[in-house]
């Protein structure tokens, strides 16, 4: 067993169980929704062994380092986390069926990291910009908050999709009827996304910190970095026009899917979309 | 404050909506610079927008858009909306942290959404003295007050995070002065003292030394003070070619002598992210440039007598080590980097050797009159970047606070408990109340399992 068989395992655990969360949506059965939660609870674990597993395998190449530094190290981690941040989720707050909007962000990411042709799975070995401690606390930071943003994102769309389940009068027969109450997704979006700008703000901060030790400027207003800060600007809007101005539901619930619009340009558009204009490009 | 807030100047920078408004314009036009590539010459422009267009980036300053008039003064209103928006509101939270508690109405408890009530068969002083005694072992210290028909006890915890929001607006400006402290323009413009923070890089050949640096805003020489010199430079690479290591040795020197920095050595090694810091400019690997010529180091292994030259390819020099005269007649390079080079030695005694040797590696040559060693290493010059920001410790303390103060904004609350007791029939009534200014149901949680656990005692 090597460590990309095992991730591809993963992927099928994260499929399955994302494909278990939708029927349980559908048909409303409990049972469905707790294998939803084992193949979770399977695949993290096994992705989990594979992750360290492949940096071992590093070490063997002898080229250690931990597998956090590029698009598909990346990628893999950050369905780890989503996924983690999910499970914990429903052990803290028995929202089941949340796992039908968040789990196929775990499986996006997955199968998109072992099948698109421009992202390698090589292990490479560390150039000597990457060899920094602050690497870790940097990708490890941001990758939490990006997780906790995916599923605000995956509350969002539920909530919206219950509220117009609600208005059509499709209430409790339909799969409407099996989410839980908009107050209670209303809360969870909130809860994750304090959650999530917290880490996101330690991340532009190791960012930062790294970026100084590395070359002497901690902001430069490189396209990156200018999207880690947008999208931070959009959750600390958020948050203000909550609890200053007293939003809630529909409005939180767009703020929280705009908000994962702008992770998700930071974290890919910047690479591939402006990648025509700016020279680093590929990571 | 009714002065004040009758002040529109005033009631416009305390305004929230403000706040949210220019939260979504800092996004909004954040987006510009990272679409319109920064800081091209001005000819790139034209020639990718057209004339007109390049034109109106010009006037805008679209094209250094984060350093532009509006951008900062954005960013200005925005700190002044910060300042005035927590000026405008701390002495409310001063008010309410500072709050006599134990001036509520013992009715108000009754309609309070966290409460409960028992009933102790207790006189009312030990009743009393018991709830006080409990709440002070969990950690609630608790004062006391006569009222008309019993006693209220108040505890309370974290008031002081109700500052935890002040502490983020804060840190937010906190991080702003420093960046304002560390701004190379704010140094030339408005301090007229460049040598206060600047950003600028440098080359220094191996062998060489300088005592200046050229600024990347204006391309002019700024004066270290001291002097930069540079020993040796390297690069290592892995087994599949790409780039392990850029490696230079630097020694500083005050008045032409080597200073000893922290860790005792003279010669430091600058890698990339590890830089090296003294008197407050630091130095980090930046770049590098090959050169066709080669440093080379002779040594008369008997005498000890040691010789340094940089010396071109396919020349032949005289040693000052008479007779000994020696040359590079070839080279084997790839990319720019020579790998392995062709010596001529010869010292008139016998037929000259002529051998290859890897860059930089040490050959050892026997001849009938003495043995030498011959290092031949392509010179390099390393390019460093350098800068002083006396700012970035404001910086990073303004980072520290607000991770801290987030942490207390969102996790943590200012938490009451009330406890109002009364003595009816020999029995003694207590109903018990509180509240949080956040997180009220983990509040409730903690309330219940307190007073359960109170309950437990007594019986
Ligand atoms: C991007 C910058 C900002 C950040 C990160 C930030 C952060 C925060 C945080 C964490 C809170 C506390 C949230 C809570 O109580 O749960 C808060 C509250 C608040 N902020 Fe900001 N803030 C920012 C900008 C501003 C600005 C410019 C204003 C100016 C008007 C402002 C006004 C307020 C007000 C009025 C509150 C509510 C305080 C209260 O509880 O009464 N914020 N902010």
């Amino acid at each position: 067993m090597n460590s990309s068989q095992l991730f591809g395992i993963t992927t099928l655990c994260y499929l399955l169980s994302a494909i278990f969360y939708v029927a349980l949506l559908v048909f409303k059965n409990k049972k469905v929704g707790t294998i939803g939660l084992g193949f979770a609870i399977i695949g993290v674990v096994i992705q989990t062994v594979a992750i360290g597993l492949r940096w071992q395998e590093s070490y063997q190449m002898g080229i250690g380092h931990a597998p956090l530094t590029n698009m598909y190290e990346s990628l893999v981690f950050f369905a780890w986390c989503t996924t983690l941040f999910y499970i914990f989720m429903e052990f803290k707050f028995k929202a089941r069926v949340v796992g039908a909007f968040v789990m196929p962000f775990a499986v996006a990411a997955m199968a998109y990291a072992s099948f698109a042709k421009r992202i390698s799975q090589q292990i490479n070995p560390l150039i000597p910009a990457l060899q920094s401690n602050w690497l870790l606390a940097h990708v490890i930071t941001c990758f939490i908050g990006y997780g906790a943003f995916a599923v605000a994102g995956g509350l969002g769309l539920m909530y919206l999709l219950k509220k117009s389940g609600i208005k059509k009068g499709k209430h409790q027969d339909s799969f409407t009827g099996s989410l839980p109450e908009l107050k209670v997704i209303d809360d969870l979006t909130h809860k994750t996304i304090i959650f999530g700008f917290m880490w996101l703000s330690a991340g532009i901060i190791t960012g930062a910190v790294w970026a100084n030790e590395a070359w002497g400027t901690y902001w430069s207003w490189d396209p990156k970095e200018t999207w880690s800060i947008i999208t931070w600007f959009i959750y600390a809007s958020t948050l203000h026009a909550r609890f200053t101005r007293g939003w809630s539901g529909s409005r939180i619930a767009w703020l929280a899917i705009l908000g994962f619009i702008s992770v998700f340009f930071t974290y890919f558009g910047v690479n591939f979309l402006l990648s025509g204009l700016h020279s680093y490009g590929a990571s | 404050m009714t002065t004040r807030k009758k002040n529109p100047i005033w009631a416009f920078f305390a305004s929230v909506k403000l706040a949210l408004f220019l939260l979504f314009i800092l996004a909004a036009t954040s987006i510009i610079g990272t679409v319109i590539q920064q800081n091209q010459p001005a000819a790139q422009y034209v020639k990718e927008y057209g004339e007109k267009t390049a034109h109106l980036f010009q006037t805008l300053e679209l094209t250094d858009m984060y350093n532009s008039w509006w951008f900062l003064s954005l960013l200005g209103i925005f700190s002044l909306n910060l300042i005035v928006c927590s000026l405008e509101r701390i002495p409310n939270v001063i008010r309410l942290v500072r709050k006599d508690n134990l001036t509520i109405k013992p009715e108000r408890l009754a309609k309070m959404r966290i409460r409960k009530t028992l009933t102790l068969p207790l006189p009312l002083e030990q009743s009393v003295q018991r709830v006080a005694d409990y709440l002070h072992g969990k950690g609630w210290k608790t004062t006391e007050r006569q009222k008309d028909d019993g006693i209220l006890l108040f505890a309370q915890r974290g008031a002081w995070t109700r500052f935890g929001v002040y502490i983020v607006h804060l840190s937010i400006l906190v991080i702003l002065i420093g960046a304002v402290i560390g701004s190379p323009t704010f140094a030339r413009k408005v301090l007229h003292n460049e040598k206060f923070a600047f950003k600028g890089s440098i080359m220094i050949p191996e062998s060489q030394e300088t005592n200046f640096i050229y600024s990347f805003t204006n391309g002019k020489k700024i004066d270290l003070g001291f002097t930069v010199h540079c020993s040796y430079f390297t690069i290592d690479y892995y087994a599949n070619g790409m780039p392990k290591t850029y490696l230079s040795k630097v020694t500083i020197l005050e008045n032409g002598k080597p200073v000893p920095l922290k860790d005792g050595s003279t010669v430091h090694d600058l890698k990339v992210n590890k830089p090296l810091t003294y008197k407050g400019i630091t130095f980090y690997q930046s770049s590098y440039q090959p050169y066709s010529d080669f440093l080379t180091v002779l040594v008369n292994t008997k005498t000890h007598e040691k010789q340094s030259r940089i010396i071109a390819g396919g020349k032949q020099i005289k040693s000052k080590m008479q007779p000994i005269s020696f040359g590079i007649i070839n080279q084997e390079v790839r990319g720019e980097a020579v790998q392995r080079v062709k010596i001529w030695f010869s010292d008139d005694q016998a037929d000259p050797a002529i051998f290859w040797v890897n860059n930089g590696q040490k050959a050892i040559i026997k001849r009938p009159a003495g043995e030498y060693e011959l290092t031949v290493k392509q010179l390099y010059a390393t390019g460093l970047q350098v800068t002083k920001d006396p700012g970035v410790w404001f910086v990073y303390i303004g980072c520290g606070m607000m991770l801290l103060g987030l942490f207390v904004a969102f996790f943590m609350s200012h938490r009451k408990i009330y406890a109002f007791i009364r003595e009816e029939a020999g029995q003694t009534t207590l109903i018990f109340a509180g509240s949080a200014h956040k997180n009220k149901v983990g509040f409730e949680k903690v309330f219940s399992k307190l007073i359960d656990e109170f309950q437990k005692q007594m019986v």
